[in-house]
C-alpha cells in the first residue's frame, strides 16, 4: 500500500507502521524527522506548493519502486507551525528484507529533501527567517544518481 | 498564465498568484523574469540574484530554458528545505 499525506495534525508513528504490514514483510525501516530543540529557535513554519508536492513525492516513490522491490511505503509530511520537539516527517517503508527498506528509506529522505516544494521559515526571538538550502543535502541526493 | 510564487518571492513581490496574458516578447521563463524584474519594486528586489531561485512549469522542476505557452502554470520559489 502506498499513502502519501501532507497534514497540519500530527501523526501517531505505531498506527502508521501498524497498516503498512503486508503478509509477506519481514522488514520495515523508518524514519522520523522532528524539530530540534536549539538556542533561541521558538517554532519552524512549512509552506508548500499544493498539486506539485503531491505529484514530485508520487515520482520520487515511483523512482525507490523501481529501484527496491517494495511491499509497502508511507510519507507523511507536516505543514503549518511546528514547534521544537515536534515530528515533521514520516518516511516508512516495507520490504521482505532489511537492505531494501534501509536503502530506499534514506533515498526517499534525499529526495524529499532535495526535490518536494516545501519550505521552512524559523522563528527565533520574535524574528522570522527563511531556511537556507543546504549543500550536503544536494550531495547526499546525488549519490544515488549512478546507482 | 497563472505565476505562483513561494516563500520569501512570495514576500518580496506581495504576491502569491496572479493571472497574465503571456506578453508578445516572453518565449522562455527567462523572457518572462526579464519582464517582471521591469515592474520594478518588490519585483525587480525579488528577481535580483536568480542563483537564489527554482522554477517549476506546470509542476514539474525545469530550468529558466524552459519555453513557455498561454495557460501555463509557472512557479517561482527558493531551493527546497522541506524533510
Amino acid at each position: 500500500m502506498i499513502t502519501i499525506r501532507i497534514q497540519s495534525e500530527d501523526f501517531d508513528i505505531a498506527a502508521e507502521i501498524a497498516k503498512l504490514d503486508a503478509e509477506n514483510t519481514g522488514a520495515v525501516a523508518t524514519f522520523t524527522g522532528k524539530v530540534r530543540k536549539e538556542g533561541d529557535l521558538t517554532a519552524l513554519s512549512l509552506e508548500h506548493y499544493p498539486g506539485m508536492t503531491e505529484r514530485e513525492i508520487a515520482r520520487i516513490v515511483d523512482d525507490a519502486q523501481q529501484r527496491w522491490p517494495l511491499l509497502g511505503l508511507t510519507i507523511i509530511h507536516r505543514i503549518g507551525r511546528l514547534t521544537p520537539g515536534e515530528k515533521i516527517v514520516l518516511v516508512a517503508v516495507a520490504a521482505s528484507h532489511r537492505s531494501a527498506a534501509f536503502e530506499a528509506c534514506e533515498f526517499l529522505m534525499d529526495y524529499l529533501k532535495t526535490r518536494a516544494p516545501f519550505w521552512k521559515q524559523e522563528e527565533r526571538g520574535g524574528k522570522t527567517q527563511w531556511v537556507e538550502a543546504r549543500h550536503s543535502d544536494g550531495k547526499a541526493a546525488e549519490r544515488w544518481r549512478d546507482k | 498564465m497563472t505565476l505562483l510564487y513561494f516563500a520569501w518571492l512570495r514576500q518580496k513581490t506581495g504576491c502569491g498568484e496572479e493571472q497574465l496574458s503571456l506578453p508578445a516578447d516572453v518565449k522562455t521563463v527567462s523572457d518572462l523574469v526579464l519582464f517582471l524584474q521591469k515592474r520594478g519594486g518588490g519585483f525587480e528586489d525579488a528577481f535580483a540574484n536568480l542563483r537564489r531561485i527554482r522554477v517549476a512549469v506546470n509542476q514539474d522542476h525545469c530550468g529558466f530554458d524552459t519555453k513557455l505557452r498561454d495557460g501555463d502554470e509557472v512557479a517561482f520559489f527558493p531551493p527546497v528545505t522541506g524533510g
